[in-house]
């Protein structure tokens, strides 16, 4: 029998994503974000969170979902991984769950429109609700995000 | 016992030991005579080693145990300084600075080390005068003892002791060795002490009672004792006892009594007084015999918490993690907006009472701003301290003959640039002495004295840290220098025809150029200049050389005083706010549309009686709601690095300000033309422009 663990889950369009609660700092309502030029499209620019300044990503333009208007539902999940702090945009985030590890599935070759790799499974709960386990460091992985850069430019 | 908490003191103050360990050396060598350095010395090595063995780095201690054993026979009068004891000397520090750094690094602090030791061990054998006396004197200290020469009398134990000799008792000083191989050396302490106060009284003791009851001691200890027994009866007594190596017992008289309170009284300078040297019988020797032995041990008690000798007395302070302010600045940041909101609603409000407040509010604010900041000073004298041994050997092994003089070890400069400016100057020091200074036959045939001097200063200027490096050595001739940049194809003859003296100079810092015509080893080993100036340039600093050919060179390295705060230009562009740093500012101005030229597509501007380029902002930066192009006026910022200039166009000029850096954090890559953030006082984040971006 695994052990349970806490997961913050948000939305990204209709698709609901987890994130272990210990990798999130703390969850922020939409603030003014200063622009950083020259650098990748999804990265919407930094914010001031109490006197550190943080980059703030778009979290639908990371996995090249389209972007949409931020609504009083926005938030920036603030997270801490490999000592980088970052903060993802995204549509709304509201719930906390305990999940078993054990109903964690090994994700499927493509989850909407995200790639397989920026996942860590898939966890079913109830009857009806898909929730995608997300894997930070990859999804912060900028090596990668080099290469899709230059495939995209 | 869990060592680990203590660790990092230990690391630190090892650190301070081992320095200072390297600065009384020098001062040694300067002044072989001057016994009081050597008592400095072997406090800082008895400290080191004691904490060593606490700590249990068994290796650091023994090391430094032999050192102990040279440096007791050069303070006992028993052997000269000279210059292979010097070097030996030097390398054990070394030694012991490797395990420290090891230790650092998470290691146990061992090191092989027995080439060093036995030459210790071989000075300690062959370098004494009278083999007889010494002998006994070295297997005592050999044997863990010289901790245990360290006995101390005030005046009222002085008192009970003389006051015990008059009414017929025997008073003794004893030393006793127990055996290294001993387990529990405090209970064999403890039955030393348990047989002795069944017929008598210790006085005193050293170490104290207490540190030997916690094994606070080496394998040795010394104490005063008044007893109607004979010395060697107690001698006898002590030695039944298993695992004790030895015993020494000494009756004392009036006489060396008094002579004992004489030199507690006397000045450290008689330390350095020979003192004739005879470890005989107690009651032939008389007056000579206790006063030689007991005199160096008083002086250690006497010094040990002053730190005589020179040495700067310790400043009162405590040692903080830097991270810890940083978090302060953080909060401090958050405060000072804050503030701002404040004082904004107050002028609103228009309450007297809350403005009042608020602006008392904003006052200490202000003095706390600077207190923070100034927590981060730290005087540069923590980069300087490892000059002088660093030149001394460098001189040594170059065979030239070099003095450093070292000012304005006191200016404080924060600790950011502090951590980063060592490397660069270690640099640019070698390169003096390697390619400034000339060999002593060359200086003498140049008729200067054979001793070359660099000159290392530090002084604050404006809102700037100066150091330089000056030497009266060869200089550079700008001829030499661009006929190398030729052969190397830096430049060509053309160029090389038109440049001026300082644009040669300025060569130097090209990469892959040295005009040393023989690598050395010291420098020319492919690390350049260029990287001086690189690290310099990143800290915001720059480098100016200025040379007299034939009478020597000056390295000036012009270093903001912090790197967490400047001075710098708000702009705005639409609806972004940038920063530019004031230091590299030159002018502000506008310039009308038709002002601008076009030369060779790039945009021109005509700038006291020069051309320089004008740089779109907007462009690089695709600012969304800002062209200049559209405009028929453009507010510019001409902006410097070195000799060339730039001019950026913004929309308007919001004003000048003090900023805290931030770095944007570990995420983002490196953005092009931006070198941070700072948080205004509205709590928005806006960039800070690194001008030397724009200028290619």
């Amino acid at each position: 029998m695994a052990e349970d663990i806490k997961v913050i889950v948000f939305k990204l369009g209709t698709e609901e994503y987890g994130i272990e609660v210990e990798k999130v700092q703390t969850i922020e309502r939409m603030m003014p974000i200063t622009r950083v030029p020259k650098t990748y499209s999804f990265i919407k620019g930094v914010i001031n969170l109490r006197g550190v300044v943080i980059p703030v990503i778009d979290l639908r333009g990371r996995f090249g979902i389209e972007e949409a208007e931020h609504t009083d539902q926005t938030r920036i999940i603030i997270v801490n991984v490999n000592e980088m702090e970052v903060g993802f945009i995204v549509d709304s985030a509201n719930d906390v769950i305990d999940l078993n590890r054990d109903i964690i599935d090994v994700p499927p070759d493509v989850v909407g429109g995200i790639k397989a790799k920026y996942l860590d499974g898939v966890a079913k709960i109830g009857d009806d609700r898909l929730l995608i386990m997300l894997n930070l460091s990859e999804v912060l992985n900028k090596s990668e995000i080099v290469q899709l850069e230059s495939l995209e430019g | 016992m869990d060592m680990n908490q203590y660790l990092s003191m230990f690391i630190d103050e090892s650190n301070d030991h081992l320095q200072s360990l390297n600065e009384s050396m020098m001062g040694l060598e300067a002044n072989p005579e001057d016994l009081s350095i050597v008592q400095v010395i072997f406090r800082s090595a008895h400290t080191l080693k004691g904490m060593a063995a606490t700590m249990g780095f068994e290796d650091l201690a023994s090391l430094t145990h032999q050192m102990e054993n040279v440096l007791d026979l050069v303070r006992n009068n028993k052997l000269r300084m000279q210059d292979f004891i010097f070097d030996t000397l030097f390398k054990s520090i070394d030694a012991l600075e490797s395990m420290v750094e090891d230790i650092t690094g998470g290691g146990a602090g061992k090191a092989d080390v027995t080439a060093i030791v036995s030459s210790l061990q071989a000075i300690v054998r062959g370098e004494v005068p009278s083999a007889g006396n010494a002998s006994a004197e070295v297997t005592a200290a050999a044997s863990g003892n010289a901790s245990a020469a360290q006995v101390f009398l005030d005046e009222f134990q002085y008192s009970v002791l003389e006051q015990s000799l008059q009414e017929g008792h025997q008073v003794l000083y004893v030393d006793v060795a127990i055996r290294k191989d001993c387990q529990l050396k405090a209970v064999r302490a403890y039955m030393v002490f348990d047989l002795l106060e069944r017929s008598g009284e210790v006085v005193k003791s050293f170490p104290s009672v207490q540190d030997i009851e916690q094994e606070k001691f080496d394998y040795g200890f010394s104490l005063y004792y008044i007893t109607q027994k004979d010395a060697s009866e107690i001698q006898k007594m002590i030695l039944n006892l298993s695992e004790i190596e030895a015993v020494t017992a000494v009756a004392l008289d009036q006489e060396s009594l008094r002579q004992m309170g004489q030199d507690t009284a006397a000045a450290t300078a008689e330390a350095s007084a020979p003192a004739p040297v005879q470890e005989a019988a107690p009651t032939a020797a008389g007056i000579a015999s206790p006063s030689s032995s007991v005199h160096p041990k008083e002086e250690n008690g006497k010094a040990a918490p002053a730190r005589a000798g020179g040495a700067p007395s310790p400043s009162r302070t405590i040692r903080v993690d830097i991270e810890r302010l940083d978090v302060l600045m953080n909060l401090f940041s958050e405060l000072l907006i804050d503030r701002v909101r404040l004082e904004q609603l107050a002028s609103e409000v228009q309450n007297g009472d809350l403005t009042e407040t608020v602006e008392h509010m904003g006052r200490v604010s202000g003095d706390l701003q600077n207190i923070v900041m100034k927590l981060r000073m730290v005087p540069v004298d923590t980069v300087f301290n490892r000059f002088p041994r660093m030149i001394r050997d460098l001189a040594k092994s170059l065979d030239k003959k070099v003095d450093l003089i070292i000012t304005g070890a006191d200016t404080e400069m924060d600790r950011t640039v502090i951590d980063e400016i060592g490397d660069p100057l270690v640099h640019l020091l070698r390169n003096a002495v390697d390619h400034g200074i000339e060999s002593i036959t060359d200086r003498i045939a140049a008729g200067k004295s054979e001793t070359g001097t660099v000159h290392l200063r530090a002084f604050h200027s404006g809102n700037h840290v100066f150091i330089e490096i000056e030497e009266d050595g060869k200089g550079i001739y700008p001829k030499n220098v661009l006929a190398s940049a030729v052969k190397k194809g830096a430049i060509t003859q053309e160029q090389a025809n038109t440049m001026s003296d300082d644009e040669a100079y300025q060569l130097l810092f090209a990469p892959g150029f040295s005009t040393a015509e023989v690598i050395s080893d010291v420098s020319g080993r492919g690390v350049g200049l260029d990287v001086v100036k690189a690290k310099i340039s990143s800290l915001g600093g720059n480098v100016t050389i200025y040379s007299t050919p034939g009478k020597g060179t000056n390295f000036s390295v012009q270093l903001p005083l912090t790197l967490s705060i400047i001075a710098a230009m708000l702009v705005r562009l639409g609806s972004e706010k940038y920063a530019i740093p004031l230091s590299s500012i030159v002018e502000t101005g506008i310039v009308k549309q038709s002002q601008i030229r076009t030369i060779h597509g790039n945009r021109m501007l005509e700038f006291r009686g020069s051309h320089i380029p004008l740089v779109s902002l907007s462009k690089i930066f695709s600012i969304p709601d800002y062209d200049e192009s559209t405009e028929e006026e453009t507010e510019i910022v001409v902006v410097r690095k070195g000799e060339r200039l730039v001019a950026l166009a913004v929309q308007d000029f919001i004003g000048q300000n003090e900023i805290v850096i931030k770095n944007l954090g570990k995420y983002l890559p490196e953005v092009q033309g931006i070198s941070g953030a700072t948080i205004l006082g509205d709590g928005q984040v806006a960039l800070i422009i690194d001008p030397n971006a724009f200028i290619k």
